[in-house]
């Protein structure tokens, strides 16, 4: 599903990925781990298409296709997904309304008919349901007052309807207390499926507690420096990050 | 991303909608003004001896002041001789008594501009004035109004039939010498709209005119005057346009509004003269002085502008809050592009006790344009818990534009709550990117932002110019994200 070959990319004239190696396949759920500043969150922006995030060498392929090539909103619509780690507030601009507005967009590149205004309050209200948000939440602007919590649950409604093929969490598990990560976790695994792949960027292993990952691999100054399965994930948290760097060196 | 910022220049090349031009023969002064010209346009229109000596009175002043400077606007000096004051489409009999006489090609000018002018009009429940160059074309939904008590005419008109309101209103809320403008429109002015809403009437339809420049080297001077009588409320639309000239145009109106007791004026505009060209080559000065004055007590006033036309922008109405628990506001959105200047805002005057206003300003500036909010919040001595609001937000696209804010407070009653809120955002590339992530394309992202920028000015406008007012928007800005 999505093969990343090499990938180097620097911001403001930094070099922060430097040579990423991944394969993901279809029905896997990877988690990538790493210190702060190791080029997680990088990695996540650059798959996403941001501006900022100059490629300076390698090749991304998803379903085949040259994704680096594509616009942001061209891979959104290909059914690629980023949960974002900070998500933005927009005032004024309707939850619901910029979430049909999505679906839409990529319905349409679908060659799909459009979701008129009922089919959408329907589906959304089940997703809702599910995610067990409040409904006030239909009548909010975009993230506009949410707690840090409540804006992570609504990345993963937004993934929910989306229905991506790949979707990369970054770090959505962060700032959750224990119930919802419950349910963040719950939204991930109803998402799962054998021709839809996660990768989940994350610092911590609690969150791999509720969702189960094929592979975890371990990012280090802007390299894959170890992969494994989820027992990696077990053995960082009990010796750090340290000791990977310095089984490496040994 | 190379292709997406040549998308954002190709958008923000997009050509004003409404710069045709009606070939159509026109009745025309010669450029120039002295006091023969301000005579000559009182003698076409047939008017009263008081009207002529006010206009001259105002002349006379005119010539005494100077044009201000004060404002953060930048053009070449204008030559006031050089620009026609009068101009009126030649029509075979005098003026127009009903639409069929109206020449037809008038008629499909303002349906090119999509203005509800005949059957439309009916279905959409708006009454239109419409001003083409200097004078009222024709008054849809005239005896339906009649019927409420309602007068909603030409100016001219106006003048002819109800000398005694005009007489008894005209001037008192914006003095014939109250600035260059001022002074120079109760000079020349040659027509505009009349709204008189009887005591205890509710004004049964919106109520709008429509504003065109079409001749070349023409002024347009229009005057409107709303009275609401005790009890009355009204609420009145504006809107305009011009033809694509090289040359700029100079528009210089004056609008006075008079609420007496526990009457209300909602007064909307949206504003879309020739901005010029995506070089600042030619486009409208709008130069326009607007105010109203609640008179009466439990008064209320609202203005509602959205400003996304003009090369030049000079337009602060306002609200004089005399009477006690009277309540003025003031919504803007006014948008700047290429080389557009805006310097536009509100004064908030509080004279009567209790008095209280509400000013909300969403600046919008894109390309090289510059655009200032100016406001004045002045409490009296008199104006005993008066309370002010005021909410300034701008939002820069690209980096070439600038914004200003020019806040003037001065109080002096200990006992007012004024309260200032100012924000400018750059047009947040985090929102851009959240947007186009989840599929939806650069334009829409932007408008959709705008709008939810816009949205709490939006929301007092009335429906059908809510839709209208977004539109011109997308228009304005698509893409303008460098």
């Amino acid at each position: 599903m999505l093969n990343i070959v090499n990938l180097s990319a620097r911001v403001a004239g930094k070099n922060i990925l430097n040579g990423i190696n991944l394969d993901v396949g279809a029905g896997e759920v990877h988690a990538i781990m790493g210190p702060n500043g190791s080029g997680k969150s990088t990695l996540a922006q650059v798959l996403a298409g941001r501006e900022d995030y100059e490629v300076t060498g390698g090749e991304v392929r998803f379903e085949g296709r040259d994704l680096l090539a594509l616009k942001p909103e061209e891979r959104a619509r290909a059914g690629f997904f980023l949960g974002f780690q900070y998500p933005v507030e927009i005032p004024g601009v309707n939850n619901v309304y910029l979430l049909k507005a999505a679906l839409n967009a990529k319905r349409r590149a679908a060659g799909e008919p459009e979701v008129d205004a009922y089919e959408f309050l329907a589906l959304i209200k089940q997703k809702m349901k599910f995610m067990e948000m409040s409904e006030t939440f239909l009548t909010r602007a975009v993230n506009e007052g949410f707690s840090g919590g409540e804006k992570k649950r609504n990345e993963i409604l937004q993934m929910l309807v989306l229905e991506p093929k790949l979707a990369v969490l970054d770090e959505t598990d962060s700032g959750l207390d224990i119930d919802a990560l419950k349910i963040v976790a719950r939204g991930v695994n109803s998402l799962r499926d054998p021709k839809r792949a996660v990768i989940l960027v994350t610092h911590y292993q609690r969150l791999l507690d509720y969702i189960e990952p094929d592979r975890v691999h371990v990012l280090s100054g802007g390299r894959i420096l170890k992969s494994g399965d989820k027992s990696l994930a077990l053995e960082l948290e009990k010796r750090g990050y340290d000791w990977v760097r310095e089984s490496l060196v040994a | 991303m190379a292709s997406k910022s040549q998308d954002v220049e190709a958008l923000l090349g997009q050509k004003y909608r409404h710069g045709f031009v009606t070939d159509i023969e026109s009745d025309s002064l010669p450029p120039g003004l002295d006091e023969s010209v301000v005579a000559a346009i009182s003698l076409k229109k047939r008017e009263p001896e008081f009207l002529l000596a006010w206009r001259l009175k105002a002349f006379r002043h005119w010539q005494t002041m100077r044009e201000p400077n004060w404002a953060h606007v930048h053009y070449k000096p204008i030559d006031y001789q050089d620009i026609s004051y009068y101009s009126a489409p030649r029509a075979p009999a005098n003026a127009p008594k009903s639409l069929e006489e109206v020449d037809p090609k008038l008629l499909a000018t303002y349906a090119k501009l999509g203005i509800p002018l005949h059957e439309r009009a009916r279905l959409a429940g708006v009454a239109v004035d419409a001003v083409f160059d200097s004078v009222s074309v024709a008054t849809t939904f005239k005896d339906k109004l009649a019927k409420a008590g309602v007068i909603f005419c030409s100016f001219s008109e106006a003048v002819h039939n109800h000398p005694a309101l005009i007489e008894r209103y005209l001037g008192t809320v914006v003095p014939a010498g109250d600035n260059f403008f001022a002074a120079l429109n109760s000079a020349v002015f040659s027509d505009g709209s009349f709204v008189y809403v009887p005591p205890g009437v509710r004004c049964p339809m919106e109520l709008s005119t429509y504003f065109r420049i079409n001749a070349a080297k023409t002024g347009q001077f229009e005057r409107t005057l709303i009275v609401a009588a005790e009890g009355a409320s009204v609420s009145y639309l504006e809107g305009c346009t011009a033809p694509m000239r090289d040359e700029n145009q100079l528009h210089a109106a004056v609008v006075e509004l008079v609420a007496l007791d526990d009457a209300q004026i909602k007064y909307s505009t949206v504003q879309n003269w020739y901005p010029g060209d995506e070089n600042g080559i030619g486009g409208i000065y709008n130069f326009v002085t607007k105010r109203g004055e609640c008179r009466g007590r439990n008064a209320k006033i609202s203005w509602t502008q959205v400003e996304t036309g003009s090369a030049i922008t000079w337009k602060y109405p306002s609200c004089v809050l005399k009477g006690e628990n009277s309540v003025g506001e003031f919504y803007s959105v006014a948008v700047a592009n290429h080389y557009q200047q805006a310097d536009t805002g509100t004064k908030m005057i509080h004279i009567g006790r209790n008095t209280r206003s509400t000013i909300v300003s969403k600046g919008i500036s894109a390309g090289h344009a510059e655009n200032t909010y100016r406001g004045l919040v002045k409490i009296l001595p008199s104006a005993e818990g008066a309370r002010n609001f005021t909410q300034c937000d701008s939002l820069l696209m690209g980096g070439q534009c600038a914004a200003h804010t020019f806040p003037y407070m001065e109080v002096r009653n200990p006992s007012a709550t004024v309260e200032h809120e100012a924000s400018t955002s750059k047009i947040g590339e985090d929102q851009l990117f959240y947007c186009l992530q989840r599929g939806i394309s650069a334009e829409d992202a932007v408008n959709m932002i705008v709008s939810g920028f816009c949205k709490v000015v939006f929301k007092e406008l009335p429906m059908e110019f809510a839709v209208e007012a977004q539109n011109l928007l997308c228009v304005s800005l698509e893409g303008a994200v460098g």
